[in-house]
C-alpha cells in the first residue's frame, strides 16, 4: 500500500478550508493517497453553494477582513476552493462526511454536494483511514 | 512517444504541482512532459514529487533571466 495523508477538517473557516485542500492536493501531486474527513463546522462547507462561504479564522471583522483577503488572493492568482476541490477529486482524493454532524445540524444528504462525497462515516472511518497513514492532521 | 506541454506561468501554490501531476497521470510511460512555470517553490518541488514517484527529470532550465523555468520529465 502506498503512502497516505489523512486530514480532519473540523473548521469551516475559509482560510482553514484552503489549508486542508492545498495540503491534500499537494499530497496527491507528490504521489501519495489523500483523504479529508469533513466534520462539525467543516461539514457545513459541503453544503450546496457553501464551499467558499466560511468566515476568516482571524480578523474577519464582520466580513470586511475576509473581503480584503479574498481580493488579495485574487491578485496573487490563488485558485478558488471550487477548483481545488475539483483537482482533489480528479487526482483521486477521497472525501468522508461525518454522519453525527449531519444529525446534530439536522442536515440531509440532499443538502450536501454528494458528487464529492465518497463515504459517510464516524470516528471508526477516520481511524481506519489514519491507521496506516504517514501524515494526519486536524484542521 | 508523445510530448505534452503544460503552461503554469503566473500560477501559484499548489497549481503548478497539481497540474504537473494531472499531466503525468494522462501521459503514457515514455512520454515527455514539459512544465513551464514561474512559481519559485515549484521549481524545486516538482523534481521532489517526480523523485518520490520514481520518474526521471531530464532537465531543469531557467529562462527570462531566472524569472521562468522549464522542467522536462520522462513519464
Amino acid at each position: 500500500m502506498g503512502e497516505k495523508t489523512v486530514i480532519i477538517l473540523h473548521s469551516g473557516d475559509m482560510d482553514k478550508v484552503y489549508s486542508a485542500l492545498i495540503i491534500a492536493n499537494g499530497a496527491l501531486a507528490m504521489g501519495m493517497e489523500a483523504s479529508i474527513y469533513f466534520t462539525f463546522w467543516g461539514l457545513m462547507r459541503l453544503k450546496k453553494g457553501e464551499l467558499d462561504k466560511g468566515p476568516l479564522s482571524k480578523m474577519n471583522m464582520l466580513g470586511l477582513g475576509r473581503q480584503m483577503i479574498k481580493q488579495r488572493m485574487n491578485k496573487a492568482n490563488v485558485a478558488s476552493l471550487e477548483r481545488l476541490m475539483n483537482d482533489f477529486k480528479e487526482l483521486g482524493g477521497k472525501i468522508i462526511a461525518c454522519e453525527m454532524t449531519m444529525e446534530i445540524m439536522g442536515l440531509s444528504k440532499e443538502e450536501l454536494r454528494t458528487e464529492w462525497i465518497d463515504e459517510w462515516g464516524a470516528v471508526g472511518s477516520y481511524i481506519q483511514e489514519a491507521r496506516n497513514a504517514n501524515v494526519t492532521l486536524f484542521i | 512517444m508523445a510530448e505534452m506541454e503544460i503552461d503554469v506561468r503566473g500560477q501559484t501554490c499548489p497549481v503548478p504541482l497539481v497540474e504537473c501531476r494531472k499531466a503525468l497521470k494522462k501521459a503514457s510511460p515514455g512520454d515527455l512532459v514539459i512544465v513551464k512555470g514561474t512559481h519559485p517553490a515549484s521549481r524545486k518541488e516538482i523534481p521532489m514529487a517526480c523523485e518520490a514517484m520514481g520518474l526521471k527529470v531530464l532537465e531543469i532550465e531557467d529562462k527570462e533571466g531566472g524569472k521562468e523555468w522549464e522542467i522536462k520529465i520522462r513519464r
